[in-house]
């Protein structure tokens, strides 16, 4: 029905790449996550060189200002970010589309009152949200950071469900399949949720980006992952002091967090251009 | 003791105007009964009632005798299986993330039709005059007049006894359009058919009653020859004089 016109002008060359691409950085992230459970280079809380070391064979992306590798601290960013993401993701998805979905299927008062109550979420920032319910549970640690981003997203997430199920419960399908004797449940599950998945997935992907730089910015408030957790945040934050004699301690966790961030998108984009029947095989 | 027996019903959306008033009419049978009217006159929501979408706000519906109670779920299960529906837009019509297989299966699957549901799928796409091997495609892959076979085929693969059709060959062009129709006729021989369309020359092909519905009202019913040739109400005679002569080409 709606063709987005940035995708729809893209070759299936072009799209296939975005898919390649997307997974390459995607599944780099993920090999170095799960990597970090077994191996890294040194034990992020050991001091292994002296301060402020430049990228040498031993570390290669240098040491922080205790003297600790940041490659270490880097690699197990990645961990946590993905976590973040991911977890965060998932309970705005599940919330959210839950929420959206009541309000698409609620009376035109109740729809008219989520619809008013979301809109006034959402004029909140998610990191504002996801500050607001850090400081009231009893202290700053990942759980609390991944629940607190994922309620902070669900307004977002719960906006665009309700529109996009409001325009397929318009669809004839839908008529038909309650003259074909369909409960609503199943209606939901066989025809709305398929039919709302493509928008709603791309719209996740960036969420999860946002997750991403939101745990940055959380940990970089002293509000996300207590340390050991080398979350990149902390480590932007920490770098912050040192910026301009030691720019690698900043600019490395920055490539780290642009790269997954790029890659969840490009692999949103790909992945959607693929499942979609209409357009798979022209 | 008619098929379909509309008694007196009134209706309106929420607390809005009256879209319907005081209707009756029957469709008996076998038989082929055309509903013409202006746009906006109601006859989607004639048909939406009749299909227990919505509750007639005054009046009863029956059909087969028993009356019509969207709140019972047995009943409704047996009602379902009598009477489909196939409407006027094949693009909106047919789920674009489904196969034609599980699109034609669907009612065989929600109302628990006992059978070889494969088999009456490829009865049905047979007898609207599909190839079986499509059960694999996605509606994207057909044209606007086969996705209105498909929809069609949903339609008949449980065997209904009466089909309503809501300007089912509006959205087609003109050559399509009669094969459509010749496929609607073919069907009549099985079912009783209720035929919605703005397109008079289909009516006259198909329909030996027809129905004329103004602002929610019937204003006329008889044979469609004769509405057609001697139409009796001044609101018949504006909407036929509406109509490009030349549509008259057939009569039933
Ligand atoms: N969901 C609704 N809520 C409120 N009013 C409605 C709704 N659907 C239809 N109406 C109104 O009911 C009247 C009859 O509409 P209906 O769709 O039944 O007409 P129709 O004869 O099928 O017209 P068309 O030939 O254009 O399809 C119209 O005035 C329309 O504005
Ligand atoms: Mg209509």
């Amino acid at each position: 029905m709606t063709i987005p016109a940035d995708t729809a002008i893209l070759s299936r060359k072009a799209r296939s790449w975005t898919l390649v691409a997307g997974l390459a950085l995607v599944g780099l992230h993920l090999v170095v996550a799960l990597l970090t459970l077994v191996w890294t280079p040194f034990d992020p809380t050991e001091l292994a060189g002296r301060r402020l070391e430049a990228p040498s064979l031993l570390h290669l992306a240098g040491t922080d200002r205790l003297g600790r590798d940041l490659l270490t601290q880097i690699m197990i960013g990645s961990r946590i970010a993905l976590t973040v993401g991911t977890a965060a993701v998932a309970i705005g998805a599940v919330l959210g589309t839950t929420l959206g979905l009541l309000a698409a299927f609620a009376s035109n008062w109740l729809d008219d009152a989520l619809a008013a109550a979301l809109d006034i979420l959402i004029a909140f920032p998610t990191l504002l949200i996801a500050m607001l319910v850090v400081a009231a549970s009893d202290g700053a640690n990942l759980s609390t950071a991944i629940l607190a981003l994922g309620l902070g997203l669900s307004p977002i997430v719960a906006r665009l469900a309700r529109i996009l199920a409001k325009r397929v419960l318009l669809m004839d399908y839908i008529t038909a399949a309650r003259t074909s004797g369909t409960s609503w449940p199943a209606i939901v599950r066989i025809h709305v949720l398929p039919n709302i998945w493509p928008g709603l997935s791309v719209n996740l992907a960036l969420q999860f980006g946002l997750a991403v730089i939101a745990e940055a910015s959380l940990s970089y408030l002293g509000l996300g992952a207590p340390p050991p957790n080398a979350s990149w945040g902390r480590l932007l934050q920490e770098a912050q002091g040192t910026v301009f004699s030691a720019p690698i301690g900043a600019i490395t966790p920055g490539i780290a967090l642009v790269s997954l961030v790029i890659g969840i998108n490009l692999l949103a984009d790909g992945l959607r251009e693929r499942n979609d029947p209409a357009r798979s095989e022209r | 003791m008619s098929l379909l027996d509309v008694a007196q019903v009134d209706f309106a959306y929420g607390r809005g105007r009256a879209i319907l008033s005081g209707l009756s009419f029957v469709v008996e049978e076998g038989e082929t009964v055309g509903l013409v009217g202006e746009s906006g006159s109601g006859k989607t929501t004639l048909l939406r009632l009749a299909l227990g979408l919505q509750r007639p706000s005054g009046g009863t519906i029956r059909f087969d005798g028993a009356v019509l109670d969207p709140g019972d779920r047995s009943s409704m299960r047996q009602f379902r299986r009598q009477v489909q529906v196939v409407f006027q837009d094949p693009y909106s019509s047919l789920d674009p993330r489904q196969k034609v297989g599980a699109i034609v299966a669907e009612p065989l699957r929600s109302l628990r039709v006992s059978g070889d549901h494969r088999r009456m799928v490829e009865q049905a796409l047979d007898a609207v005059g599909l190839d079986t091997g499509m059960v694999d495609r996605y509606p994207h892959q057909f044209s606007g007049g086969q996705r209105q076979r498909i929809a069609i085929a949903r339609a008949v693969v449980c065997r209904p006894r009466l089909l309503l059709a809501d300007e089912a060959v509006s959205a087609l062009d003109l050559s399509t359009r009669l094969r459509i129709v010749e496929l609607f006729k073919s069907l009549g021989h099985t079912m009783s058919l209720l035929f919605v369309s703005h397109d008079i020359g289909a009516v006259a092909a198909l329909c030996r009653r027809v129905l004329i519905l103004e602002k929610g009202r019937i204003v006329e019913v008889g044979d469609t020859a004769q509405v057609l040739s001697t139409p009796q109400h001044p609101y018949t005679r504006r909407l036929l004089d509406a109509v490009p002569r030349l549509a008259f080409g057939e009569t039933p």
